[in-house]
């Protein structure tokens, strides 16, 4: 009995070590994303982006001559694969750099693994977590969280508007908000007043909005991703809320105002300037990066490049900046990396340095607002 | 104000419950004439959802002709289900029921994915979308129609169940298979007929919910869970029984979200489940008085 | 006796050799995942397959134990190996004391609370944000070392694991051998008959239910250390219910059935990494292609196909 399974087990095995053939010369990037799972709405777009990028820079003639292979592994949002992924990206690979993971999560998971192994690791999540206190051989381009707090604090701040109720999801982009959120109240003369969450696959916020309405408060910042952020505005209209709803980068798309139709209205949030790429004007250093990427987005896959998909384009780019510096090992492009300056992406304009490795400044962030089922930009 | 947030809270928990209890009665139908605890059960709620938008935007048709089609398609399912899965297994133990539902479910929900892609869609509400003021609280017109078709579902139910053959014959297979099939009646087709009725509840459930919740392809995990606790609270009756757990259990989150915490909400809810588990091992409304229909 | 014990240096000699075809290949970092994963199917199987009793709460305790080592270590600067086997009484005295309500539930109703319970669990991991980090998770977790060893490569954790593995696997095989096992068998077939025979049914469910959660909690705080990192969403419901995949499909009521199942389900992924997308349409259709054509589990399905592929090629008239 016991024997009689071995060797189905040993060709099971064989069938799964099967050694990666490298195009000459090319140089191997690996990606992590969550293209399924909960977090599938970050690690679509990232994937596509990444992939639509790294064809056109092949067939404009690779950089320096040397081709990019793109090897993207699906996380599913798990931490436990993101792990096992990396450490395949790393060991049967030999990748030269790692792109992602999606999830704040999943990152703070691999950096154990890209830092044993010395590979440098461009983020695409937000936490601050990642990058502080800086790693060596891991640098981000999701904006921090802790910007687009400030921005919203900065505008409560201008109108005086002093009370508010913080209603975030109880998952890593919620309760990582929610951290910030708390953290700088005091800082901008902001009191939180109540602090409630949901749970990211809730179907009814009326109960929290109802206790928010009975406790008095001048504001809402709602902290969270799609489909939960377009309940709260439907319920909150159903609710007869009429203090100024506040939301976070998480839906700063189109689809947000799509799910919550005539709820959106009026609502407002920090975003990445893609969201407004066409309102910008001219002078702005980041017009044309955001110009090339909504169209190129639209073209390949006719669907509106959002931001977590910048992410991605930007973490290529400054890979691509790297390596045509002259970098092609992993320890060189992280040298490389580190001294990108002035890099004008989707999510910002980036400098990196030996203690920054978010890279990115308060302009990241542009405050917008919903107005006739479209974005417009707060003044 | 503070009996106003109450009514409120209340009412918001009685229309999040009345899907709970629609979703419960779907598992409570199977698992009575089965015997399975039908997994899937959340997977029909959302082909409910996600079939409706799929006739509405790509097929062009009116909302009223889409609902019909789509229960009809996620019954569809249902019996291809029954057919291909349940009844050829050789060894139908509990366990393995449960793992092939387990199996059916990752497979539905997969090829949801692949089909209509893992965006949120929304349905447009059945009758506008202006809030209706009931005291100091406000509801919307689809809850009124949430309401509506959860009684005109168990007021159905009753009706076949204790006034048709076909019903009459469920009922005999649920008390006992075994007799039942001694008298004639043809047991398999009794499951296949459980099969039928379930998924399309569930998928009336999700057609009803959609407008307000939103639906995506994996929308049926957490409403599945949530139906199966309604059922249990109902003790597994399809009866009026297991429409009290749902109501409870929606009623239960609000209150535990507006008064107590909204973080541990569900936990509130699972450990007041518990509680009437421990007390109570066979359903709040104990054995003898539900009706295992 | 003899016929167990060989199969069981067979087994290690396996696990013993193994590395030597992959030479350090990524593939070393899935395989302990799979003996962490055999720990909890052979934990799960113990209550399922030979005490009748069924759990969808099980990821709660592999979460408690990896959070207990987690956070004791990681932000109270303990000692690992002291941690390791205080979490693991502090979980067998949880899943005791609790195991006296929740097993006198049956079926579905055991099935439920059960699911409560694990839920319950994952609710409070996500919602101490002081204590685990919430759900962003908690990072910083060291590594095991034995003196100058520290269990930081995936070879040395890969061994380091698979010792544990082991000693459980030889654990539960003489358990099951011995007159405990046979009593669960007893409950198993008909707990009233057992009662009868003298068996004390209520306390030996208790037991092994909470037998089940310490082995789990170990597992925990060994995925805690191999990791170095823990969020909620690796102990949540849908974890729960692929440990009772690896169980079932591996084969009820079989210690290494456990490990193929925990192998299988752990592997499959990769080996569905090249359909893409498709993946999770391929892993639910083979889960119920298995129970519909291997009802038994791959420990008695396996050597069915065998029996009867061999007797095809002894008859080609038949092909």
């Amino acid at each position: 009995m016991g024997f009689r399974f071995i060797p189905v087990i040993s060709v099971v095995l064989t069938l799964l070590v099967s050694g990666t053939v490298n195009a000459a010369g090319a140089i191997k990037i690996g990606a992590l994303f969550a293209v399924t799972g909960p977090a599938a709405f970050l690690g679509e777009p990232e994937r596509n982006t990444a992939q639509m990028v790294v064809d056109e820079i092949n067939r404009a003639g690779g950089v320096r001559g040397h081709k990019l292979e793109l090897i993207v592994y699906d996380t599913a949002g798990d931490a436990t694969k993101a792990v096992q992924l990396a450490t395949k990206l790393v060991k049967n690979d030999h990748v030269a750099a790692i792109i992602g993971p999606s999830t704040t999560g999943e990152s703070m998971a691999v950096i154990p693994v890209v830092e044993k192994d010395q590979v440098p690791l461009i983020s695409c999540a937000a936490g601050i977590k990642i990058t502080d206190p800086v790693k060596k051989w891991v640098f981000k381009t999701a904006q921090n969280d802790s910007l687009a707090v400030a921005r919203i604090y900065e505008q409560l701040q201008r109108q005086r508007l002093t009370r508010v109720a913080l209603l975030t999801v109880s998952d890593g982009f919620g309760s990582s908000g929610r951290e910030q959120l708390k953290a700088q109240a005091a800082r901008h003369g902001i009191t939180i007043v109540s602090d409630d969450t949901y749970g990211p696959k809730d179907t009814d916020m009326t109960a929290q909005l109802t206790k928010i309405r009975g406790s008095h408060v001048q504001a809402v910042i709602c902290w969270g991703t799609n489909p939960g952020p377009a309940v709260i505005a439907k319920n909150a209209r159903q609710l007869g809320l009429k203090i100024p709803i506040y939301m976070s980068h998480g839906v700063s798309s189109k689809k947000f105002i799509d799910l919550a139709g005539e709820a959106a209205e009026g609502i407002r949030l920090p975003s990445g300037k893609v969201l407004v790429a066409d309102l910008l004007p001219n002078s702005d250093p980041q017009k044309r990066s955001l110009m090339a990427f909504v169209r190129d987005y639209q073209k390949h896959y006719r669907a509106e490049g959002d931001h977590f998909g910048g992410h991605a384009w930007d973490a290529v780019m400054l890979l691509k900046g790297a390596i045509e510096r002259g970098a092609d090992t992993p320890a060189a492009i992280r040298d490389q990396l580190e001294r990108t300056r002035q890099f004008h992406g989707i999510g910002g304009t980036f400098t990196y340095s030996a203690h920054d490795h978010a890279g990115l400044g308060k302009d990241a962030f542009v405050l917008v607002e919903v107005k006739n089922r479209d974005w417009v930009i707060v003044k | 104000m503070q009996f106003d947030q109450l009514l409120q809270y209340t009412l918001s928990g009685l229309a999040t419950g009345a899907i709970y209890a629609l979703i419960g009665i779907g598992f409570s139908i199977i698992y009575n004439s089965t015997g399975i605890i039908n997994f899937a059960q959340g997977e029909f709620v959302m082909l409910g959802g996600m079939l409706t938008l799929f006739f509405l935007e790509l097929l062009k048709l009116p909302l009223w002709a889409a609902i019909p089609c789509s229960v009809l398609a996620s019954t569809l399912g249902g019996v291809l289900f029954e057919r291909l899965a349940i009844r050829p297994l050789r060894q139908p133990t509990p366990i393995n029921l449960v793992i092939i539902t387990i199996g059916a479910s990752i497979l539905i929900r997969g090829l949801a994915m692949l089909l209509w892609g893992k965006d949120t869609h929304s349905l447009p509400p059945f009758s506008g979308d202006e809030p209706i003021a009931i005291g100091g609280a406000t509801i919307l017109p689809q809850h009124l129609w949430i309401l509506g078709i959860t009684v005109v579902v168990i007021v159905a139910n009753k009706f076949f169940f204790y006034h048709t053959i076909s019903g009459k014959a469920m009922r005999a297979c649920a008390y006992n298979r075994r007799a039942a099939g001694l008298v004639g009646i043809d047991v398999r087709r009794m499951v296949l007929f459980s099969f039928i009725i379930s998924s399309a509840m569930g998928s009336v459930a999700g057609i009803i919910v959609a407008p307000l919740t939103m639906t995506a392809y994996d929308v049926g995990i957490m409403l599945g869970l949530k139906g199966f606790c309604a059922a249990i609270i109902g003790g597994m009756s399809s009866g009026l029984a297991t429409v009290v757990g749902g109501l409870i259990l929606g009623v239960l989150e609000s209150l535990g979200a507006g008064l107590i915490s909204s973080g541990y909400k569900d936990a509130i809810a699972f450990i007041i489940l518990l509680l009437i588990l421990f007390i109570r091992p066979q359903g709040l409304f104990g054995k003898a008085d539900t009706e295992r229909v | 006796m003899k016929r167990e014990l060989l199969k069981f240096l067979a087994f290690s000699a396996l696990v013993l050799l193994a590395p030597l075809l992959f030479k350090g290949g990524y593939l070393m970092n899935v395989l302990v995942f799979v003996g962490i994963n055999t720990m909890l199917a052979i934990g799960l199987n113990l209550l399922l397959g030979y005490a009748g009793q069924i759990s969808l709460g099980h990821a709660g305790f592999f979460g408690l134990g990896a959070y207990l080592s987690g956070i004791l270590t990681a932000s109270y600067g303990l000692d690992p190996w002291l941690v390791m086997p205080l979490a693991a009484i502090a979980v067998g005295c949880l899943a005791f004391l609790i195991g006296f309500p929740i097993l006198k539930l049956r079926g579905h109703y055991l099935a439920m609370a059960t699911l409560g319970l694990g839920i319950i669990i994952y609710i409070v991991f996500n919602e101490t944000v002081e204590l685990t980090g919430g759900p962003s998770g908690l990072s910083g977790i060291p590594n095991l070392s034995i003196g100058a060893t520290t269990f930081d490569t995936d070879i040395r954790n890969y061994y380091l694991i698979w010792t544990f593995t082991l000693v459980i696997v030889l654990l539960a095989v003489n358990l099951t051998n011995s007159r405990v096992g046979r009593a669960l068998k007893a409950i198993h077939d008909s707990e009233v008959a057992a009662r009868v025979m003298g068996v004390n049914a209520r306390l030996l469910k208790v037991q092994v239910f909470a037998l089940s959660a310490v082995i789990s909690s170990l597992a925990g705080s060994l995925y805690a250390h191999t990791m170095t990192f823990v969020s909620p969403a690796s102990f949540g419901f849908n974890f729960s219910i692929e440990l009772l995949t690896m169980v079932v499909i591996g084969g009820l009521g079989s210690i290494y059935g456990s490990f193929l199942g925990a192998a299988l389900l752990t592997l499959l992924p990769e080996l569905l990494r090249g359909a893409q997308d498709y993946d999770i349409v391929i892993y639910g259709a083979l889960l119920m292609a298995m129970v519909m054509f291997m009802p038994g589990g791959l420990v008695r399905g396996v050597p069915e196909l065998v029996r009867k592929v061999t007797r095809m090629k002894g008859r080609p008239d038949h092909a």
